[in-house]
């Protein structure tokens, strides 16, 4: 076994398990490299589909080209997708700096999806490699009744026993590639063959290495224009993946509020 | 914040891969993880561009110096505390190595995200503080570390800035340390005086530790081994789920050890169904072909319809794991509220769950204290041995055996509350648990009870070595032999010698001794005898169990002889031998036996001839319905 042969083995015994021992789960797509990767392991998992929805938390302000794949790939994958629109801007904590304001729709959207259906789990396609705080999340993460995350009063998790028992009300984050790295994405969509948006192939020396909202979404400098050159570009950059994410940036600890609120 | 680079993949696209090991760093609270972890990420390269000068400028902004640890406290709440207080995962390479860095903390209050931590690691890093030396936390990681099965650990004394350099310094804390692991059967692979602050010893050997010959902590992290493949164990295949998306009935499950191929034949435990695999699924391409081995996730099709449920264990046939409804368990705690005798838990082994009951606990202690007291409960962040009585049967493996399928996690409402290695499984409950059809006796109970005069019973004398057990006992049998009657007599001692001679004197043992003891006096029972057990039985949930398994049959009888009485007695010169040190798990001059709360008779014999104590016994078994007393009686029951 090699090491995607690793990764994917865990990720799809994190897959069955969820399904196994929650009552209610949904996918959180996202339409990036992340959240394919995810329907693809899932897929593994499931011997060729995805036995629960596929919810896209819309904020209404995507790529044009991500719609455009969502459509497609959704009827192509015989996806049970789900679109979750969200609340405007003025429904949202105004204290928190303007893009991650922006975002944070995402995370009312979100508990306005979880209110309607009723999950008791939901499944996201964050890295521990992205972000630190990412970085101390656990595999199957319990959210409060507001769909806060507690990161000082985790449980514990080893061996891969997973704590699957929310309380009544409140929902587990299930996170299958928590363990992957962003060149492992690549490397697996290569080998798999998993399709993509183009915006992550650069055109005129710019290109997406993490795609969110339009307007607080930049291009990075980069000439890698195929998976192999991404990789390539991926073991010499120092550049983060989310320097384009203007809401990783505005004050040191804006993205801890936003995930302790719930965001991804 | 974004401080980890993405470069360590071994994915790299000209197909070279590098030998990735895990592992952790941990220590006790403020002896510099954090400070040693902001350093490799600086000496081995794997800083983000302008990561440092941001971290310099926001500890200027904040009034603070700039400290290494800076780097990994990016949490808000980290930074108010002063101490970092998850796991996190960073990446960065040696020469030969890409290493992934789970920074464990320290603080007491964490030992859960330690757990969490060290379990996923191929190797350790335990730090210790040149100026404070060997701490609680120290002994207590060391032996958790022992405990999660990782065995190879590099000491790391930091801060020897802090005492000069001073190589006496650094041998006394080496030995100290050395001499604790090796106690555990842990040999650290280094011992590697550093200054982490100033970057001695990290990735260079300076001046200042001229004296140190051995590797700096990159080379020691350089020489780590990756996971040791566990494709040369028995297969264990524990099944996740059942799938019918389609027509297909597929078995879903990871290979934990060994391998399979399709054709293999197979055991499904604990039930013992043979089937044969006829496929192995998957997707997009299926079904695959070859040999397909430990750490997959596969999905195979049986050649026969058999039930399977989630939790089950596939094996080939000739090497099994074992079914058992009790074993038991090394086990760490980290629940607040510690685990006692008797305990009702749930367990998980694997995706197989089961209510169970702590049965007992041996060598409750605070890994983290020198003098280890013996506790009767097993406190938060302590350790123990468990013997656990499981509701339904499961199948498991000694950790010994198979390091995968041998450990087990607790649940307390709900969360995780401990984890364990199974030590031993009691598979003699039911060895061979398929295709047993009990064959009943020919005779009917009235038939021997007409003959006997009496109904079949187990009358169990329970107390102290010497009160007077085995004497009473073949009074009894006499009397009742006398009056026409069937008594067979099962003395503790004389049972040992044979049946049970297998057994010794642990908690587990004697439990076992007491459970096969109550089978064969019930079986009597059930035939009409009345069946005399003698024996110390000092557990008292042991003797719960034993009237579980005799039920309406059971007669309890507390011999209640007066220590004091029993020691003077000593006819075997046992007590003599235990105050000499000479016998040990020796009943009776501690405070081990459990007296009968509800006992059907108790008996002083300190106080009462033995015809006079006879009497007694006859007379409960008369008022309780075991002996017929009058002709009418009897006539009732033909």
């Amino acid at each position: 076994m090699d090491h995607l042969d690793q990764l994917e083995a865990q990720s799809i015994y994190i897959f069955r398990e969820a399904f196994a021992r929650l009552k209610k789960i949904a996918l959180l797509w996202s339409l990036g490299k992340d959240s394919n990767v995810m329907i693809w392991l899932a897929r593994k998992a499931f011997f060729g589909r995805l036995p629960f929805p596929a919810l896209h938390v819309d904020t209404g302000k995507k790529f044009p080209e991500m719609y455009r794949f969502r459509d497609h790939y959704g009827k192509e994958w015989e996806l049970d997708l789900r679109v979750e629109p969200c609340p405007p801007i003025d429904a949202v904590d105004p204290t928190l700096p303007p893009a991650a304001r922006s975002a944070a729709r995402k995370t009312e959207g979100l508990k306005m999806a979880l209110a309607k259906s009723g999950f008791d789990g939901l499944i996201a396609g964050i890295r521990r490699d992205e972000e630190a705080t990412r970085a101390k999340e656990r595999v199957f993460s319990p959210r409060g009744l507001e769909g806060n995350w507690d990161v000082r009063d985790q449980p514990p998790e080893f061996w891969d026993h997973f704590n699957a028992s929310p309380p009544q009300g409140a929902h587990l984050r299930i996170h299958p590639i928590l363990h992957w790295t962003e060149a492992d994405i690549w490397a697996y969509t290569k080998r798999e063959n998993i399709p993509i948006i183009p915006l992550y192939l650069s055109q005129n020396g710019k290109r997406y290495r993490s795609l969110g909202d339009q307007d607080i979404t930049n291009p990075v400098n980069s000439t890698a224009s195929t998976i192999d050159e991404i990789l390539i570009e991926l073991e010499q950059t120092k550049v983060p993946e989310r320097a384009g994410r203007a809401l990783d940036h505005e004050t040191e600890d804006a993205f801890e509020r936003l995930r302790v609120a719930g965001y991804l | 914040m974004n401080m980890i680079v993405t470069s360590a993949s071994p994915a790299t696209p000209n197909g070279t891969t590098r030998p990735q090991v895990r592992i952790v760093i941990v220590g006790h609270v403020d002896h510099g993880k954090s400070t040693l972890v902001g350093r490799l990420l600086h000496e081995t390269g794997s800083l983000p561009d302008g990561k440092l000068e941001m971290l310099k400028a926001v500890s200027a902004r904040r009034g603070m110096p700039f400290e290494w640890s800076f780097l990994l406290d990016a949490l808000q709440t980290e930074r108010d505390q002063g101490i970092t207080i998850d796991t996190t995962q960073i990446r960065f390479r040696t020469n030969s190595r890409d290493i992934v860095l789970i920074d464990a903390p320290g603080h007491a209050e964490f030992l859960r995200n330690m757990i969490t931590g060290a379990s996923q690691a191929d190797g350790a890093v335990l730090i210790i503080d040149a100026l404070e030396g060997v701490r609680d936390q120290t002994r207590r990681h060391g032996y958790l570390l022992h405990l999660l099965g990782v065995k190879q650990v590099a000491i790391v004394v930091n801060k020897m800035d802090r005492v000069d350099f001073a190589a006496e310094r650094f041998k006394a804390i080496s030995d100290e340390i050395s001499a604790h692991l090796q106690g555990l059967g842990v040999t650290p692979t280094a011992v590697i005086p550093i200054s982490a602050r100033d970057g001695d010893g990290v990735a260079e050997r300076t001046d200042r530790i001229s004296w140190y010959r051995g590797p700096t902590v990159v080379e020691a992290l350089d020489r780590l081994e990756p996971a040791r493949p566990l494709e040369a164990l028995a297969l264990r295949l524990p099944v996740q789920a059942i799938y019918k998306f389609d027509d297909r009935r597929i078995v879903a499950g990871r290979i934990e050890s060994g391998s399979l191929v399709a054709g293999d034949e197979i055991v499904i435990m604990p039930a013992g169904k043979i089937a044969r695999i006829k496929s192995v699924e998957s997707w997009p391409v299926t079904p695959v072909a070859g040999r397909q081995g430990a750490g997959r996730s596969v999905g195979i099709t049986l050649d026969r319809e058999l039930f399977v449920e989630r939790g089950d264990i596939i094996a080939h046939a000739s090497a099994a794991p074992r079914e058992t409804r009790r074993l038991r368990a090394r086990i760490f705690w980290l629940h607040d509220k510690p685990l006692a005798k008797g305990d009702q838990l749930l367990v998980r082994c694997g995706p197989k769950e089961s209510r169970a009951t702590v049965v007992a606990i041996e060598k409750a202690v605070d890994p983290g204290e020198l003098s280890s007291v013996e506790n009767k409960a097993i406190g938060r962040n302590h350790v123990g041995e468990i013997d656990i009585s499981l509701s339904h049967p499961i199948a498991t493996d000694p950790y010994t055996e198979n390091p995968r399928t041998g450990r087990l996690v607790i649940e307390v409402s709900g969360r995780i509350a401990g984890g364990g290695l199974v030590l031993s499984v009691d598979a003699g409950q039911r060895a061979e648990p398929v295709d047993i059809v009990p064959v009943e006796s020919a005779l009917r109970l009235d038939e021997r009870s007409a003959r006997y005069r009496h109904n079949g019973a187990v009358v169990w004398l329970t107390g102290l070595p010497a009160s007077g057990k085995s004497t009473l006992a073949k009074a009894l049998e006499r009397r009742l032999f006398t009056n026409g009657g069937s008594p067979i007599l099962l003395d503790g001692d004389t049972v040992r010698a044979g049946l049970n001679s297998d057994l010794g004197f642990s908690a587990a043992d004697r439990s076992e001794n007491i459970r096969r003891l109550a089978e064969v006096a019930t079986h009597l029972a059930r035939n009409g005898h009345i069946a005399i057990v003698a024996a110390v039985s000092p557990a008292r949930e042991d003797r719960a169990t034993a009237r579980r398994i005799a039920d309406t049959a059971f007669r309890e009888i507390h011999v209640a002889t007066p220590a004091e009485v029993c020691e003077e007695r000593d006819p075997k010169g046992h007590y003599k031998k235990a105050r000499a040190g000479a016998l040990a798990s020796f009943t009776g001059i501690g405070n081990d036996y459990e007296k009968p709360e509800a006992a059907e008779l108790v008996i002083d014999t300190a106080t009462r001839s033995v015809a006079d104590a006879t009497d007694a016994i006859e007379q409960m078994l008369k008022s309780t319905g075991v002996l017929f007393d009058e002709v009418v009686d009897l006539a009732a029951n033909i």
